[in-house]
Formats: C-alpha cells, sequence, structure tokens
C-alpha cells in the first residue's frame, strides 16, 4: 500500500508551523530569538538521537545506556574531518553517521548474547569508555580542554552562521530522518525489530535472522546519534568529553519513555519536552530562588508523567499510536540463584 | 606501590561496591525493577544519621538504629507511593521512576543541606592493621575498611540465609518470579515488595552511613560508587548476592591495579574486562542462566 509522504494533515500542518517558527518568533516581543532558536535546535538534535534510540528500544527491544557515547564518535568525528582534515561539512555530516554506525555495528555483537540488565551494562560501559579514550588520545581529540572553534557548517559555500539559519538545517535533517524512521518500522525490517522485541524465540523460530537485525537496530541506532553528534558539534561549535557523560545517556532514555515507547513521534515530543523543561524551571520566579530546588520538581514532574501517562505523552494524546503491548510477566526464572 | 597493597585497597574499595549492589541486587530480586536510586537512597540516609549526630548530638549506635527505621519507612513509602502504580507499566517505566527518585532526592538533599563537601564522624578510631611481609614492608589496612568487609560478609550471609530458609526470603524470590502465581499462594503481594524496598532502603542506610566517613558527605557522593556497585552486581549475576560480593571485589581490584597502572584508561579497562567476562559468560559469574518459557 502507497502511503502519501504526509499522512495526516496534522502532521503537514505541525511541519509548516515549524518551518515558521523563526519569523514567527521574531513577532513576540521580549524574548531572546537567538537563545531560544539555539535551545530548540539542542532540542532536536537530542530528538534526532531519541529517534533512534526508540527504534532500538522500542521497537527492537535492545537496551542501551551508552548513546552519549555514540554522540561523542560522531560529534569528534565531524570535528576532526573538518578542522583537521578540511572536510566541507556536508561530507562530515553522513560521514560521521556512517563511522558511527560501524561502531554501533560492534557494539551490537555482544548484544547477540545478553539481554537485559546484563547488556543495560555493557552498553553503560561504552559510553563511560568513550570520554576516556577521548582524553586518552588527546594529540587528536585535544583531551580536556576540547575542540574550539569549530568551522561553521556550510551547506555549498553558504556558511550557516545564524541561529535561524542552522535551525532549518537541522529541521530539514530531523524531517528526513523522521520519514526514514517511520518508512523503517513499516518495512520487513521493522517488523522483524518488533518480532525481536516480542519474543525472540517465536521471531528465530519464524526464521527473523537475529544476528542481523540485532546488528542492525544497533548500527541504525548509532547512525542517528553520529548524525546528531554532527550537528552537535557544529551548533555548540566546541566540544569536550565532559558534554557526553552518563547522565546524558540517561536523559535520552528518559525522553523516549516520557514520549512514549516504539512511537516515532513520542522521541521529538519527549526530547522537546525534557529540553524545556528545566530551562523553564530553572527561570520560573519561585524556584530559581532556591539553588537546585527545580531539580526536585524536575524529578516530580517526570515521576508524575510515567505514572498518569503510562504510555508517554505520545500515547497520551494520540490514539493512532500503536500501543506498546502490556507488559507481559516477568519472565519465569525457575533456577534462581539464590 | 607493591602489589600486596594494590590488591588490599582494591578490595576496600571493592567491599564499598559489594555493600551497595546488595541494595539494588535485593530489590531486583523481589520486585525485578533495575534502581538506579540506591545510591541516592544510600546518601540521604546518611545525611539523616549525619543529622542525628551531629545537631542532635546522639551517640553512633541511636543515631545507627533511628537511620536505619529511617530508610526502612522511606523505602515503603517509595514502594507505596510511586513503584506500585509504576510496574502496571512496563519495565522501562519503573526503571525511569527510580531515577526521577534519585533525581528528586540528590535536589532535596542539596536543598536541605547544600552542597559543600562535609566529614562524616568515622564510626571506628583506632590505628591500620598493619601485615608484615617483608623486613621493609608493610601492608596497611584501615580499621574502617576491615569494618566495611567483615559488615559486607556479615551482611551477605545473613541475607543469602534469609532468602533461602526464611518464609518472608522464599515468598520473595516467588513473588519476583511469577507475581499472580505468587498472588494465587497466598502471598501478600504489595506487602511483600514494600518489604522489599523498605529492606533494600535500610542496606542502603547502612552503606550510605560506612561510605561517607570514606568519601564525605555531599549530594553527589555516590555517584561514581553506585555505577561501580551496578557493574559488580551484574558482573557476579545480577540475581546472586554472593556474585554481588564476588563481583564488587572484583571490580575494586581491577579498578585499584588500572587505576596505579593506567589511571587515564580506568574505567575503559575495567568494562573491557566486564564485556569479555559477560560475552564468554552471559549470566555473570555466579548468576545461572534465565529459562525462558515460550
Amino acid at each position: 500500500m502507497r502511503q502519501s509522504l504526509f499522512p495526516h494533515p496534522k502532521s503537514l500542518l505541525l511541519v509548516l508551523a515549524a518551518a515558521l517558527l523563526p519569523p514567527l518568533l521574531g513577532v513576540i516581543p521580549g524574548i531572546p530569538v537567538g537563545y531560544v532558536l539555539y535551545l530548540v535546535c539542542l532540542a532536536l538534535i537530542y530528538a534526532i538521537v531519541a529517534l533512534g534510540l526508540n527504534l532500538l528500544i522500542g521497537y527492537a527491544g535492545q537496551f542501551s545506556l551508552g548513546h552519549a557515547g555514540f554522540l561523542a564518535i560522531g560529534a569528534y568525528a565531524s570535528a576532526v574531518l573538518t578542522q583537521r582534515f578540511g572536510w566541507p561539512f556536508l561530507l562530515a555530516l553522513p560521514m560521521a553517521g556512517l563511522l558511527t554506525a560501524a561502531v554501533g555495528f560492534l557494539l551490537g555483537l555482544p548484544a547477540l548474547r545478553l539481554s537485559g540488565p546484563y547488556l543495560a551494562l555493557v552498553t553503560l560501559g561504552f559510553g563511560l569508555s568513550i570520554p576516556q579514550l577521548v582524553l586518552w588520545r588527546g594529540e587528536l581529540t585535544g583531551g580536556a580542554g576540547g575542540l574550539r572553534d569549530l568551522p561553521p557548517a556550510s551547506v555549498l559555500g553558504l556558511e550557516l552562521r545564524s541561529e535561524s539559519a542552522y535551525y532549518y538545517l537541522v529541521f530539514l535533517v530531523i524531517v528526513a530522518l523522521t520519514l526514514f524512521a517511520r518508512n523503517v518500522v513499516q518495512s520487513h525490517t521493522g517488523r522483524a525489530f518488533i518480532a525481536i522485541r516480542d519474543s525472540e524465540i517465536a521471531a528465530q523460530a519464524m526464521g527473523v535472522n537475529l544476528t542481523r537485525y540485532k546488528t542492525t537496530a544497533f548500527a541504525l541506532s548509532a547512525f542517528y546519534a553520529g548524525v546528531a553528534g554532527s550537528l552537535y558539534a557544529h551548533l555548540i561549535r566546541f566540544i569536550s568529553p565532559e558534554s557526553f557523560t552518563v547522565i546524558l545517556s540517561v536523559e535520552f532514555l528518559t525522553m523516549i519513555v516520557v514520549g512514549g515507547l516504539g512511537s516515532v513521534s513520542g522521541s521529538i515530543v519527549g526530547a522537546l519536552f525534557l529540553t524545556a523543561l528545566p530551562e523553564v524551571f530553572a527561570r520560573l520566579p519561585v524556584l530559581k530562588d532556591f539553588k537546585n530546588l527545580f531539580i526536585v520538581v524536575f524529578g516530580a514532574v517526570l515521576i508524575l508523567t510515567i505514572l498518569f501517562f503510562p504510555r508517554g505523552l505520545a500515547g497520551a494524546w494520540s490514539t493512532r499510536t500503536r500501543p506498546i503491548p502490556p507488559p507481559a510477566e516477568p519472565a519465569a526464572r525457575p533456577q534462581e540463584a539464590v | 606501590m607493591p602489589w600486596g597493597q594494590l590488591i588490599i585497597n582494591g578490595i576496600a574499595l571493592g567491599s564499598l561496591y559489594a555493600l551497595t549492589a546488595f541494595g539494588i541486587v535485593l530489590i531486583y530480586k523481589t520486585t525485578d525493577v533495575l534502581t538506579f536510586g540506591q545510591g541516592e537512597l544510600a546518601m540521604f540516609s546518611a545525611f539523616i544519621a549525619f543529622t542525628l549526630l551531629d545537631r542532635l548530638k546522639l551517640p553512633f549506635p541511636v543515631a545507627f538504629v533511628l537511620t536505619l527505621v529511617f530508610a526502612l519507612g522511606l523505602g515503603a513509602v517509595v514502594e507505596r507511593v510511586l513503584m506500585r502504580r509504576a510496574q502496571q507499566g512496563s519495565i522501562l517505566n519503573s526503571i525511569i521512576v527510580t531515577i526521577g527518585l534519585a533525581l528528586v532526592l540528590v535536589g532535596m538533599a542539596g536543598f536541605i543541606w547544600g552542597y559543600e563537601v562535609r566529614p562524616f564522624p568515622d564510626p571506628v578510631t583506632g590505628p591500620p592493621f598493619l601485615f608484615r611481609v617483608s623486613p621493609t614492608q608493610n601492608l596497611v589496612l584501615t580499621q574502617l575498611s576491615a569494618v566495611i568487609l567483615a559488615v559486607t560478609l556479615v551482611l551477605m550471609l545473613l541475607l543469602f540465609a534469609f532468602f533461602r530458609f526464611s518464609l518472608v526470603g522464599i515468598a520473595m524470590r516467588a513473588v519476583a518470579q511469577n507475581r499472580v502465581a505468587a498472588r494465587l499462594m497466598g502471598i501478600p503481594v504489595d506487602r511483600i515488595n514494600a518489604l522489599g524496598w523498605g529492606v533494600g532502603a535500610a542496606l542502603g542506610a547502612v552503606t550510605g552511613m560506612l561510605i561517607a566517613p570514606t568519601n564525605s558527605l555531599f549530594p553527589n557522593m555516590m555517584g561514581d560508587v553506585a555505577i561501580k556497585a551496578y557493574a559488580g552486581a551484574v558482573l557476579g549475576g545480577i540475581t546472586s548476592l554472593p556474585g554481588a560480593v564476588v563481583g564488587g571485589l572484583l571490580l575494586g581490584i581491577i579498578d585499584s591495579v588500572a587505576g596505579f597502572q593506567a589511571p587515564e584508561l580506568r574505567t575503559t579497562i575495567a568494562f573491557t574486562l566486564l564485556v569479555i567476562v559477560l560475552v564468554i559468560r552471559p549470566a555473570g559469574l555466579l548468576g545461572r542462566r534465565e529459562i525462558k518459557k515460550v
């Protein structure tokens, strides 16, 4: 069945509204347009990571606590390629994605044997190791001082120096990657992912090649994070190992759960929500007066969102979102070690 | 530094990991939830103990017991108010709720007690133990480290016996295995879960009070320890208590040796070894492979 590019008028409207965001922001008096657009760019970059992570966790059922590591690889690849080797940004962007995808493929190999907390630990270790490796190879990566003054992104000779120009770049990338994710999910690859998530053994019995699809899921997810990393590097134009901590990986996980597991739109909603929330809380008149009280409120909102919207924000307002299956009883552990 | 000393330091460090891992393992065993809040529960309890000791000038044993009671209650409240509802969704929902809990606890500790690093009173004072290995060399183990190691081993034995022999312990394992079947057998599943969280938080309180003298007291004091504890628990096999001790101690030793030989790659080396172990033994060193029904 052929589907139109935008199957619902609502989503077309949303895309149009997003395209008009920079001029619309300019109309409202009193807000720092540059800063707001910078934040929106950051949120959309995180949304790209969340999209990839949701393909991995929400669809293929594989866990990752190391996506900040993938983001770092993409960011450093793009930064080194453009700054040290003089590559044009338009070439470095896909290259960062592909390099990261290759690393993702490798990380997918141990996943063939591991699941649950064991897989989570391996990915966590990956996420912790990348910043250390960056520090270790200081002559290439700038070490603890990071890489400064990265060349601005340029498209066909046009330098994107302003926030609104960069916004359109990020916007185009995320629209393309969203459509791609939606197509992957509806293809045989997506169906294989879902089959693996719901029951590995059943999927295998139906002829789904676990090796192929698990590594594909990791590579695909890493590709998204790598592209996001490249966009991140050229947005901030300064990267250091401290930008890619485990906390960030945990934030990505939070984004997709709050937004909605197994939902393409949920990934974007979750990323926007979680990037905006602390910014807003840190500025609210009462909260900002007490130092760091907003962390408490942020944690509380997180908890309440999960408790009251167990299927995520996307699941709460859209009935179209495919429901995630009810939680299975924990797998029987007849021979549990004490 | 001699190898012997590096290994002793590693064991001292590893017993902190093992102690923290107990709470994680206990909560995982009873409720099937991998908690990210254990370190923060420990930190918060340590602050409570600090207040009792420093402001109210209570003697250490009294403060210790009061803190345990507080933690037991806190854990039960967390289960009743948050986890019971969260567990109706996917397992990831529960994990995110524990992350939210960690944020709330860190923020509250920072709000109430501030972010400065404070010394925590040493529960044991005295000269360190010296082991003479050669005429010129002594290996040093502080009394606090010895106490932590002893507490870790005693707790492991107690918990092991609790899960193996006591009715409540067996009920906890039954609930983790199959909630519905456990309920049908007449086990009060909700109360067992609340107890699991309560005991988990109380273990966290013991951890916090023993780690705070070494690491000092501040809201983020458990960050690195909690990650390593989790790694140790998984290395040993996430459902196994002796596994948590073996995994924790092993990780401590790797940490200590790698930290001396190649400090810049300490975590990378530890985790690379971990991945190798896990690829060979996917359920950890002492864990047993889950048998899945289709």
